[in-house]
């Protein structure tokens, strides 16, 4: 036991803010994918084939279904028998995107489906193109009204970062695990890596809410 | 063959929603730069007629005919077939809407919501479509709103935006859709005093949905009575609103004049 070491915590501290960055890169790269993944997703669900959208739906319900823990011991242990070999940061962003992606998917889904349909009928009447109508018209009057939902899942991904210590990618809580395990003392590394998630996600949740008011009206 | 003196040539023309029959075989004809009033009870038809012609709805019957172009159907080989998207594009082109609620582009400024499309249908330049975005807006009294916000604007502006955007597109069609129905009297006067002046300065051929009956009496060549999807008077405005035929158009002006 013992109480509180300051010593220990000037030690471990550089440790753990480089496990911070590989938190803060991962949950970038995979928002990054995630949004990006999760608008194709939704354009190609309504893009008026029924085969495609079928097959997008089933993709997404599946990805929904399944634990994002075994999707990522897919992508890094299992994919390599396939001859793709992923390194395990890459694997991580790669199943945190996509596993957000099938979330954001909805939320984009629905963030279109809030356009008034009398706005695709002005488009229309201008004879507007189709994609001119959705890059122009429909997508800069959705993804706004979105972006509070988009936000809540950027928060959502940086608190489920730490999963991909299963697959070796040492991110701060990993950081917080090493850290500890070279002087058997835990107290500092895990109270500290909790303090660091608190700190970072709690007002990026208030600017979230925020932005959730700002829209709103 | 269309004959070169028609604009708009209904034949034969049937649309159903459901079991619903909205039109039944209707036919009517409007010749270039007529000024065509369609007034009727609600659920009659009208709107439905203006919504065919832009494309927004597809008839189950019949042929729709733009100048000398077929809207509803296109040629394949010597054979009349249902237009494809590419074709109803084409012809639609022609034709410019305002509709009942404005509709502008909430993301865009008046500038740009009256740009976007001279410039990626049209092909015109940036300064071309902007120099002409400002004609219009000073036509229907908008000048200083150029850079406003659709939001910004009492529904009689936006309106009047509205015009000016479908005008952009030099469209040889203007169909107009209950286009005062969502303002006060005093906002849709505004709105009525420039479409007159339309009427007056250009050979746009109108084509109106109104139940502003002393604005369709002043602009309108031809009054058509619907009901039941069908036409049952079609006259000029004086015979129409003064001395009707029938009994069902006297009733529905009646009524009309006494909400």
């Amino acid at each position: 036991m013992g109480g509180w070491d300051w010593g220990f915590v000037s030690q471990i501290m550089p440790t753990l803010l480089r496990g911070l960055l590989v938190t803060f890169e991962a949950t970038l790269l995979g928002s990054v994918l995630a949004f990006a993944l999760g608008l194709v997703l939704a354009l190609l669900r309504r893009a008026g084939i029924p085969v495609v959208s079928r097959l997008v739906w089933l993709f997404i319900e599946f990805v929904r279904s399944t634990p994002l823990l075994v999707q990522l011991y897919f992508l890094f242990f299992v994919l390599p028998d396939f001859g793709i070999r992923l390194s395990s940061l890459t694997a991580g962003v790669i199943g945190l995107g996509v596993h957000y992606a099938c979330y954001t998917a909805e939320v984009y889904r629905a963030g279109i489906e809030g356009v008034p349909r009398a706005q695709w009928e002005a488009a229309t009447a201008l004879s507007l193109p189709r994609h001119r109508t959705w890059t122009r018209v429909i997508l800069p009057q959705a993804v706004p009204r979105v972006l509070p939902a988009l936000g809540n899942y950027v928060i959502s991904m940086f608190k489920e970062t730490p999963l991909l210590l299963a697959i070796g990618v040492i991110d701060l809580v990993g950081a917080a695990k090493e850290a500890g395990a070279g002087a058997y003392r835990y107290v500092e590394p895990y109270t500290l890596a909790g303090l660091l998630f608190l700190l970072l996600s709690y007002p990026a949740a208030v600017l979230v809410r925020r932005l959730e008011r700002r829209v709103g009206h | 063959m269309p004959a070169d003196d028609v604009m708009i040539r209904f034949d034969k023309v049937v649309k159903r929603f459901g079991d619903n029959v909205v039109l039944r075989e209707l036919d009517f004809q409007a010749r270039p730069g007529e000024h065509v009033t369609l007034i009727g009870p609600s659920g009659s038809g009208k709107t439905t007629i203006l919504r065919l012609l832009m494309g927004l709805e597809r008839v189950n019957g019949g042929t729709i005919q733009v100048g000398d172009e077929y809207l509803s159907h296109m040629r394949r080989g010597d054979k009349l077939v249902p237009a494809d998207e590419r074709h109803l594009r084409k012809v639609r082109r022609r034709i410019g809407m305002v509709f009942q609620q404005f509709n502008l582009f909430p993301n865009m400024n008046v500038l740009r919501n009256l740009t976007e499309a001279p410039i990626s249908v049209l092909g015109q330049p940036r300064e071309q479509a902007e120099a002409r975005a400002k004609e219009l807006l000073d036509m229907v009294g908008l000048a200083e709103k150029l850079t406003a916000n659709p939001a910004e604007l009492s529904g009689g502006q936006q309106q009047r935006v509205a015009i000016a955007r479908a005008l952009a597109m030099q469209p040889d069609v203007l169909l107009l859709d209950e286009v005062t129905s969502a303002l006060d009297p005093e906002l849709a006067a505004g709105v009525l005093d420039v479409l007159r002046d339309i009427a007056r300065s250009t050979d746009v051929t109108l084509l109106c949905v109104t139940h502003a009956m002393k604005f369709a009496r002043d602009i309108s060549d031809r009054v058509l009575m619907f009901d039941g999807g069908k036409i049952i008077e079609d006259a000029p405005p004086a015979e129409i609103f003064d001395s009707p035929r029938e009994a069902r158009t006297r009733d529905f002006l009646q009524s009309v004049i006494e909400t």
